[in-house]
């Protein structure tokens, strides 16, 4: 009686039709790039090259998508909880500073091995706390927490400029920026891991934080499908009268959902501050929480589905920096403006094709129904 | 296939051979349905017997994939609602489509205003009202606003629009869901005087008592296929029910007399209110007592929906109290749906969508909803799938889920497999107190009839059992006493041996205080 809901098999529905819209991104990419007077194919060229055509581009491409995947699974957990957060960029420039004050403190002291679980703590610990008052306002206050997440990322901005200019600069120093770390509070590089290890490759910002990025997609995995708090935030997500009825307390999830969103972005600054940078400084966030916005759509909020979409995303800022770097007329700009089509596609359009191939494939499945029938 | 020549005049709609499929869903199946003009025809059938599909054809919402329409013999291509009232087809939903803040007049000359100068239109709608009400009796205040008007009224303005734009075929689809007895025996009355002026009724609905009151005619579709008609006055409930289902139905409950026990859940002068201050629920008092069935009938939207998610915790305790033994609830000391849960009380709600289910989650998922921090379920840090999978496994085959399938989301059972799973969760539980709203919305005859044997099998166990329900028959025939409710406060109370639909009817609506029929049990 009802029209057949989710008539689309798994495979349509999660691989080919978000391969189809990110080919439909480049299409559109590729007649601007005509219009400029490029060759498109060889600017894909450059592109798929500059991303994976040699290890150092390789390393970059991983580096840029272990952010992603931080940023994404913040978004992802929330999402289950129907709860939008946009405040991964604050959360990750916060959690930043958590990690820089604990690094400043104790790089002198500590030895590695503490310092390292330390870092990991701290960062989440700052994340945590960044998207706990959102959630705190959105649950008991009734403040919608996407409101309230990007108000926090400026808070954050504007209490980050103020504490490097005027209290974390190192003293003698021209730019707003603390002083380096001691190595013992570095995260250690893949190169360097490798190189331990025998193997040789070049060097590049690739650090160990991609291994905790795929410990967090597993533990999210676990988290969201197999255990009682995921389900409660599931529920909490989907039907909110019903995780009332079941006894939820959905006050309760909502802040401890944010915590978990929070303390993920929060990674971020594992990555950016502990792997690259060494040292606290300003801006290093460069837009990857909202990009885990798209990359967490795009993945459809499973940790698996993130990981490819950060893969993707990773490589298109890799690859983009290059491919502006070597062709001169295609700018910077032209490049956020690929990187913006392809977000439009697999994000904001992710189901312009669906009602299309629902329609095909209804065609293509109804002779096969009177068969098996007669 | 020779039924024409049985009617002087040409039918007013038959539809030959039609055909229609929802991806590999049979939803009808070449239906061939004759209406004889000025007839009230019904169509009864099951949940998915694909009644509505074929009503949805002949109102021009789907198209047929095959066969063929006609209507007052000529044959016609209805491929979208305006189609169908030029051809002189109009329909009155379920769920009515009514813009609330309008007035009649409004509603009534919406999407026909003629013209852009509302005034006129709204002279024509004005005189056009006045000609119907004398035609056919159906008075109504044209300047009333929708939101004032009782439901029976408000149905009796979808009527209007369908007349206004010249329908001579109505299509009814379970126009008496919401309605009290004695609306419904208004809109009978309106019918007849259709009838009486040539209007064609094509009747949809699951209540048999109803069909055989009033229609001339009708037919009964199963699994999509039309797959009977007969002359009203040539048939019987049960041979309908027969046909609709396929199989011999008991139509009447079996069950010894109630044995009541000790007291499971007192209630003493609850009352809720809402954000706005109004009471929801008034100051209602009653004893439930283990082994019996409290069955509590009224109009819907009466307050019985508030009580519900009060005495199960989802809602605050305004004033007044109510207790279950190891707890007492009052506005100082609240409670939560999980506390009253580990006390012994189930809950099936009236919603099944809105709050007894997950539609996205996999049966399972939904078959421990309000359980899931049971510890048989989860382990130190995850949840036991497996645990939670045999669990729902076994929920399916006590109470016959089909199909038995924990991994199916839930939102891809029928409607009745849906209550079935969730009965089966509150009542596997034993629980000492069950509350349950609308146990058989939506569900089809031979579930309802197994649903009622485990309401009274529960009972029978020694369960306190609070029945919240619209469908008067079920209240009937399930409970042993009866409250009313009317406008959040209880108005009556009846040994369910001493009532009857009028009796009760004229409750829901107040309008009777039955104080010699009045058993107070102490």
């Amino acid at each position: 009686m009802s029209r057949a809901a989710g008539v689309l098999p798994f495979w349509v529905d999660v691989l080919l039709i978000p391969l189809l819209n990110i080919g439909l991104a480049f299409l559109v990419s590729g007649l601007v790039i005509v219009t400029i007077g490029e060759n498109p194919l060889e600017a894909v060229r450059l592109m798929v090259y500059g991303a994976f055509g040699y290890e150092e581009a390789i390393g970059y491409t991983l580096y840029y998508a272990t952010n992603f995947i931080f940023t994404g699974l913040a978004v992802a957990v929330a999402f289950h909880a129907g709860l939008f957060n946009i405040g991964g960029e604050g959360q990750a420039y916060i959690g930043g500073l958590g990690l820089g004050l604990v690094c400043l403190a104790t790089d002198q002291t500590l030895p590695f091995a503490l310092i390292v679980p330390l870092m990991v703590l701290s960062s989440a610990l700052f994340g945590l706390l960044w998207a706990l008052v959102p959630g705190y306002l959105q649950a008991y206050r009734g403040s919608h927490v996407v409101i309230t997440t990007i108000m926090f990322n400026f808070i954050a901005s504007a209490l980050m400029v103020y504490l490097m200019v005027n209290v974390l600069i190192e003293p003698g120093s021209m730019s707003p920026e603390s002083r380096s770390f001691a190595e013992s509070a570095w995260i250690p590089s893949l190169h360097g891991v490798l190189a331990m290890a025998g193997t040789h490759i070049t060097p590049s910002p690739a650090n160990v934080s991609l291994l905790w990025a795929l410990v967090c997609c597993v533990f999210v995995w676990l988290f969201i499908w197999h255990s009682r708090w995921g389900y409660a935030v599931r529920t909490v997500g989907s039907n909110e009268s019903a995780a009332r009825y079941a006894g939820i307390n959905t006050r309760r999830v909502v802040v401890f959902t944010m915590c978990v969103s929070g303390a993920l972005a929060g990674f971020v600054a594992l990555n950016e501050i502990g792997g690259v940078h060494h040292r606290l400084l300003l801006n290093f966030t460069a837009g990857y929480g909202f990009t885990g916005i798209a990359v967490s759509l795009m993945g459809r909020n499973h940790p698996l589905g993130i990981v490819l979409a950060s893969l993707l995303f990773g490589a298109l800022y890799q690859g983009g920096a290059e491919l502006a770097f070597e062709v001169p007329t295609i700018t910077r700009d032209l490049v956020v403006v690929i990187q913006g089509l392809v977000i439009l596609f697999s994000g904001a359009l992710a189901y312009m094709l669906r009602p299309l191939f629902e329609r095909i494939w209804l065609q293509l499945s109804q002779p096969a129904a009177v068969t098996t029938d007669a | 296939m020779n039924r024409e020549s049985a009617s002087v005049a040409a039918p007013s709609v038959e539809m030959l051979g039609v055909c229609k499929r929802f991806g590999p869903v049979r939803a009808n199946e070449d239906v061939n349905l004759t209406v004889t003009a000025g007839h009230v025809h019904g169509i009864v059938g099951e949940n998915g017997a694909g009644k509505s599909t074929l009503m949805s054809i002949l109102y021009g919402y789907y198209e047929a994939d095959q066969g063929e329409l006609r209507v007052d013999g000529q044959r016609r291509t209805i491929a979208s609602p305006s189609d169908a009232i030029k051809a002189g087809v109009g329909m009155v939903h379920q769920h009515f489509m009514l813009v609330e803040n309008l007035t009649v007049v409004e509603n009534v000359m919406l999407g026909a205003e003629g013209g852009w100068h509302l005034q006129r239109g709204r002279r024509q709608v004005r005189d056009a009202l006045a000609r119907l009400e004398q035609d056919y009796g159906l008075e109504i205040d044209p300047d009333a606003r929708i939101d004032e008007l009782a439901v029976g009224l408000r149905q009796r303005v979808e009527i209007l629009k369908a007349l206004y734009r010249g329908a001579r075929i109505l299509i009814l689809d379970e126009p008496t869901g919401v309605l009290t007895p004695q609306e419904t025996a208004k809109l009978f009355d309106i019918l007849g005087a259709l009838k009486q002026q040539g209007v064609t009724t094509l009747l949809i609905t699951h209540k048999l008592r109803e069909i055989m009151t009033v229609t001339d005619r009708v037919s009964v579709m199963r699994g999509g296929r039309l797959v009977a008609d007969r002359d009203t006055a040539d048939t019987s409930q049960s041979e309908l029910a027969e046909l609709m289902v396929g199989r011999k139905v008991l139509l009447t409950l079996d069950k010894a007399p109630a044995t009541p026990g000790e007291d499971a859940l007192i209630v003493d002068a609850l009352s809720q209110r809402d954000r706005h201050g109004v009471a929801r629920v008034d100051r209602v008092s009653f004893c439930l007592r283990r082994g019996e069935i409290l069955g509590v009938a009224g109009v819907s939207g009466n307050g019985q929906s508030e009580l519900l998610e009060v005495l199960s915790g989802m809602r605050p305790v305004s004033s007044g109290r109510f207790s279950l033994p190891g707890i007492q609830v009052d506005a100082d000391r609240q409670t939560d749906p999980a506390r009253l849960r580990s006390l012994g009380l189930a809950h099936v709600p009236e919603d099944r969508h809105r709050c007894g289910m997950v539609g996205s989650f996999a049966a399972a998922e939904t078959a421990i909803l309000g359980h899931q921090a049971q510890p048989q379920f989860n382990g130190h840090l995850l949840s036991r799938g497996r645990a939670i999978r045999r669990h729902c496994a076994q929920l399916m085959s006590s109470f016959d889920v089909r199909p038995p399938n924990p991994l199916l989301r839930s939102a891809a059972f029928s409607g009745g497999n849906q209550q079935k799973l969730i009965l089966a969760r509150e009542m596997e539980t034993r629980p000492r107190v069950l509350l349950v709203g609308q146990p058989t919305r939506g569900v089809d005859i031979g579930a309802i009839e197994f649903i009622h044997r485990k309401l009274v099998a529960l009972r029978d166990a020694g369960a306190g059992i609070l029945l919240v329900s619209v469908e008067l028959e079920e209240i009937l025939s399930l409970s042993d006493r009866i409250v009313v409710m009317f406008e959040g406060r209880i108005v009556g109370e009846v040994a369910a041996s001493q009532a009857d639909e009028q009796l009760l009817g004229l409750m829901m609506a107040n309008a009777h205080t039955p104080d010699s029929a009045t058993v107070r049990v102490a």
